[in-house]
């Protein structure tokens, strides 16, 4: 399957609130996509203009469902450019490029997937779930955002406030269970303190690990290497090597 | 047809040099981007002698109606890009102009001997301007040093030189008129603008790996404007413009101060067949205007 050519225009289907976040449908005749690819968005009217007369770029967003001719998406507005997303409503036209980049690989027959996502990095995790199953281990800021567990079967949850779950970060869910268990492969997004403490953590314990990145993007697609993240290989483009990266190539 | 240096092109819509990546759009959009190649020949991204990593991220800063870069010219080297790149290129079915930048004549010379002897390689362009590398500033920004260079890899190839001229410098229609003299077939017209941005919370550190970087998109369009129409009243050698093109109609308004052939950079960022779209944008303005 490749990615379709030129950048497509789509209308948005669906809009629901989660939490503190925005899930947006957007039509896509052929919505086939794995967990972790993401798609380069952008609202076909009223795209610049924003602060500081941005946003310019389309924007990264991971698929957190492809089905039915239908698209999803996580949004959390932290700047221009999803403060416009996340303000589309039905029927409003968007850009679409994509699906984009390496998707993460299934773990093979009897080791168990162990999903740790924090905030806004969620959605390759809840779409994974969906197709390979898996303990999903989920850290929010707050209850409110911790709404956003609902996306996944019986998740393990922590908040940074304790209004739900744990008190803390859900790398301390996951220290527990790496004291017991070895039988497992790490799937973990989120910002980047925690994807560090992940690494780290799966390292000290051996278990391998796939770690979905950001990387600030222009095109999404190989053209202006500009999303590097350096490996044991030297400078990597996170948009057509990754997201995805295997934790033990990251340096 | 359109004709430039010799070279016969099906429009006058190429892409601007490092934003484009056939290579890595091949592996992501499959056999369809050389079947609806969108541009009407493939400009590689700047090749210099030894590999080089580029610079340290981050690489990107979206500011006013545009972006900064600091990617720092990372390419595999010379030797990888005769080797594996060039016959990749050629499949493309558009003519190749491939771009090199050294650090010195001496440096610039073994480059265009190297890719010279290459069939598939149509015209060779001159990157002197490339605002993260400070020996490029310093020989396209002195119309001097500009003579010099010429002057010695003029004599090396039949192929068409074409000089991509620095918008960072006092005189650019100067520099155009000594990359002439000196033996150029066209100068291309205007690379990134030196910019700088502040990583947020307000102490003044610059937020590119590589501290300052390149300014593109529309937000520099009334400035390539302005340097390409000075370029063009000055020079009869061919001129190739880019800065700040998102549509047919900006296109145009190049083509209408004197240039020949326009590039899309940045906006194919946006739209992976942006350049496809100007080129048919700008063949119905065209028609619009002749009607
Ligand atoms: C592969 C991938 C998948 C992603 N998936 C999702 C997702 O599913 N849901 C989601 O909500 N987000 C997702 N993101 C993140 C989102 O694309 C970025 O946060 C994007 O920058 C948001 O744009 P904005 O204009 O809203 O915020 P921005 O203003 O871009 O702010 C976001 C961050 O970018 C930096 N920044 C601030 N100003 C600038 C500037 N002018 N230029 C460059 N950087 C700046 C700062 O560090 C800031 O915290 C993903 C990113 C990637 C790479
Ligand atoms: C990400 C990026 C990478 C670039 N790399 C090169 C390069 O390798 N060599 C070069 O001569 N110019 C390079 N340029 C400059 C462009 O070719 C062009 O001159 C400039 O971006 C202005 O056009 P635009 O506004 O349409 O982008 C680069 C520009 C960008 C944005
Ligand atoms: S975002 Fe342009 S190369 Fe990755």
């Amino acid at each position: 399957m490749t990615t379709p050519f030129g950048r497509r225009v789509s209308a948005v289907l669906s809009r629901r609130l989660v939490g503190r976040y925005v899930v947006l449908g957007i039509g896509e005749e052929a919505a086939v996509a794995e967990p972790g690819q993401f798609y380069m968005l952008a609202a076909v009217a009223g795209w610049g203009g924003g602060v500081d007369e941005r946003p310019y770029l389309p924007r990264a967003v991971s698929v957190l469902y492809a089905r039915d001719g239908e698209v999803g998406f996580l949004l959390e507005d932290v700047g221009p450019g999803t403060h416009r997303l996340c303000g589309l409503g039905v029927g409003e036209d968007v850009y679409l490029v994509g699906p984009l980049g390496q998707g993460f690989t299934p773990p093979p027959p009897g080791i168990e997937a162990i999903l740790v996502g924090g905030g806004v990095g969620i959605p390759p995790l809840a779409m994974f779930q969906d197709r390979c199953g898996g303990q999903a281990l989920l850290g929010f800021r707050t209850s409110e955002h911790a709404e956003a567990a609902s996306l996944f079967a019986a998740p393990e949850l922590a908040t940074d406030d304790g209004s739900a779950g744990h008190q803390g970060h859900v790398t301390d869910l996951l220290d527990d269970l790496l004291e017991t268990r070895q039988d497992i492969v790490v799937f973990a997004c989120g910002p980047p303190a925690m994807l560090q403490a992940v690494q780290s953590r799966v390292a000290r314990h051996q278990v391998p690990a796939q770690l979905a990145l950001e990387a600030p993007m222009a095109c999404g697609y190989g053209a202006c290497f500009g999303c590097v993240v350096d490996t044991v290989a030297g400078y990597k483009r996170v948009c057509v090597d990754g997201p995805v990266f295997d934790a033990a190539v990251l340096v | 047809m359109i004709e430039f240096c010799g070279i016969e092109l099906e429009h006058q819509v190429i892409n601007a040099s490092g934003c484009f990546d056939v290579l890595a759009a091949r592996q992501v959009f499959g056999e369809a981007l050389v079947e609806r190649f969108p541009f009407a020949a493939y400009v590689s991204k700047t090749v210099t002698l030894a590999a080089r990593a580029g610079n340290p991220p981050p690489r990107l800063w979206e500011s006013a109606g545009g972006m900064i870069n600091s990617i720092g010219l990372p390419n595999p080297g010379v030797e990888v890009y005769l080797a594996h790149h060039v016959g990749e290129y050629a499949r493309l079915g558009v003519p190749l102009i491939t771009n090199v930048m050294g650090s010195s004549a001496g440096e610039f010379a073994e480059l265009v001997e190297r890719v010279a002897e290459r069939e598939e390689v149509a015209a060779i362009e001159l990157n002197v301007s490339c605002p993260n590398v400070a020996t490029g500033l310093d020989i396209g920004a002195d119309p001097r040093g500009l003579r010099d260079l010429l002057a010695v890899v003029r004599p090396l190839t039949r192929k068409p030189l074409i000089v991509k001229l620095t918008p960072n410098t006092a005189d650019v229609a100067a520099c155009a008129a000594a990359a002439e003299a000196g033996g150029a077939d066209a100068v291309s017209l205007i690379n990134t603008l030196r910019a700088m941005s502040l990583a947020p919370g307000g102490h003044g550190r610059p937020w590119l790996g590589g501290r300052t970087g390149g300014l593109s998109g529309p937000a520099i369009r009334a400035i390539a404007l302005a340097q390409v129409a000075s370029v063009a009243a000055r020079v009869a050698v061919p001129v190739v413009g880019m800065g700040g093109v998102s549509s047919g109609a900006d296109a145009a308004e190049l083509l209408e101060v004197g240039a020949r052939l326009v590039a899309v950079g940045s906006e194919s960022f946006r739209d992976p067949a942006a350049g496809s779209r100007v080129a048919a944008e700008l063949a119905a303005h065209f028609a619009e205007n002749a009607a």
